[in-house]
């Protein structure tokens, strides 16, 4: 460890080892519930954008409105209603679903899960809505069932598009989960209020986050430049 | 039909700070994503470095963070201020930063940084001609701006800023947490007292939706207002 640094964290009262492993605990709260939300997020919400797409109004017409409501109200109510209101559902007390639902936990994860699935929803049916229609038609040409074109022609072309609006909505997800230290979960900035409350000292406990919280958007917005690259290089120029 | 078990005074007063509240900051981030805009394309390196600076850590830090810290750091500033001047000038002067403050501030820095960037771009779209043209007229900076920057801007800039306002609706939430009694603050004490969640929670988020929905046709109108005398293509 270079000197000065040593001597900083000798002389200092707040970054002690205890908070340094606090604030590493919130750092991995808040990884894991990010990661699993968009991950589950994604997951659904590739069929749902299909479903969206899709010409019968009772098909399309439910998706739609999950997308609106989910989109129209702020996260931190949709948190709120399912933290809260899943310990009055009449009988759960009873059942399995509380050993994992009494974990704040779950009910955070749950309502990100579903909060981020509408803004991908609606991220995915825009690029499959504007797939070129002479590559569909090529596909159909070719004798292609409806499937084997979602999944060849027009998902692949439909993520190379959305890919730039997604890692916005990752970003925005990141940011949105120091929410979840309202329902008591120890995440990053949880860990920054306890510190904040142990020493009285704003600056020190919500700096040191804020710098946390930019290095991981920092590297967010490098990792989805690379793959952004990536998955367009068949359009760059010639020569470059 | 819908029972608020008396809530329902209360919950009104607790929308209309909300609306207050988000109105504020609208007009604060606005006023500073114009200065922010004018940073960044004025040919000054120093301004161009702080605009930069501003919009890149307003991005990196979540609002909530962003919110605690003038919430709480503000406090700690004002009385470290108060203090010096008690002691040095022997002023006594205090301010107690309360949260309707805190969350203006916040939510107005905030969405300047995005308000920055979206005037930044739709000055850009403004064609150069324009301004050559009110140059070869005479008009003063001022002008310029006035008459030929601001007008045609604003139709760029107008989908930008609908989309940043209704984030910024919904961001206002949050600052039930640092204890303004707003409708969601409301909802969230009387759903603890009752021990009925959904009976208050639900008719709070249909009330963000309502918000929501009837600035999107008010923003569709201005829109129309601002493209008028542009022939668009189909």
């Amino acid at each position: 460890m270079p000197d000065f640094l040593f001597q900083w964290l000798n002389q200092n009262e707040i970054f002690t080892a205890t908070t340094i492993v606090h604030y590493w605990d919130g750092l991995v709260t808040t990884v894991q519930l990010v990661f699993l939300s968009l991950l589950l997020g994604l997951l659904m919400a590739v069929p749902l954008a299909i479903m969206r797409t899709a010409k019968p109004v009772w098909v399309s017409g439910p998706v739609w409105l999950y997308t609106y409501l989910f989109r129209g109200t702020p996260l931190l109510i949709q948190l709120y209603i399912i933290y809260y209101g899943i310990a009055q559902i009449e009988g759960i007390q009873q059942t399995f679903w509380w050993t994992i639902f009494k974990e704040p936990f779950y009910p955070a994860l749950l309502a990100f899960t579903l909060n981020t699935a509408a803004y991908t929803t609606e991220i995915i049916r825009g690029a499959i809505v504007a797939t070129p229609y002479g590559e569909i038609e090529a596909a159909k040409a070719y004798g292609m069932s409806w499937a084997l074109r979602m999944r060849r022609i027009v998902l692949p072309s439909a993520a190379r598009r959305a890919v730039q609006a997604y890692s916005n909505e990752v970003i925005f997800m990141l940011h949105a989960s120091a929410i979840a230290s309202v329902v008591t979960i120890v995440d990053l900035t949880g860990a920054a209020r306890n510190i904040y409350s142990r020493f009285y000292a704003p600056f020190d406990a919500f700096i040191a986050v804020a710098v946390l919280y930019m290095i991981l958007t920092f590297i967010l917005v490098y990792t989805f430049r690379k793959l952004e690259q990536h998955l367009l290089r068949h359009q760059r120029p010639i020569g470059s | 039909m819908l029972d608020l078990k008396g809530y329902g005074p209360s919950l009104m007063e607790g929308a209309l700070v909300t609306i207050e509240l988000a109105l504020l900051s609208l007009v604060l981030a606005v006023s500073l994503g114009l200065l922010g805009a004018s940073a960044k394309l004025s040919s000054n390196r120093i301004l161009h470095g702080i605009a930069t600076t501003y919009t890149t850590v307003i991005r990196g830090v979540p609002d909530l963070v962003m919110m605690l810290l003038f919430y709480y750091g503000g406090q700690v500033l004002v009385n470290n201020l108060s203090d010096y001047l008690y002691e040095a000038y022997d002023i006594d002067w205090f301010f107690q930063f309360d949260p309707f403050i805190s969350g203006v501030l916040t939510i107005g820095l905030i969405f300047g940084a995005y308000m920055t960037e979206t005037f930044r771009g739709a000055f850009l779209a403004v064609p150069i001609g324009q301004i050559e043209a009110a140059k070869a007229y005479g008009f003063t900076r001022w002008h310029t701006f006035r008459r030929v920057m601001f007008p045609q801007m604003l139709r760029h800039a107008l989908p930008g800023i609908g989309n940043n306002w209704q984030v910024l609706l919904k961001t206002t939430a949050l600052v039930s947490i640092i204890g303004l009694t707003d409708m969601v603050r409301v909802a969230e004490e009387a759903s603890k007292a009752e021990r009925a969640p959904f009976m208050f929670f639900i008719p709070v988020a249909f009330v963000y939706l309502a918000l929501t929905a009837g600035s999107e046709g008010f923003i569709r109108w201005l829109d129309k207002r601002a493209n008028v005398g542009v022939v668009q293509g189909d």
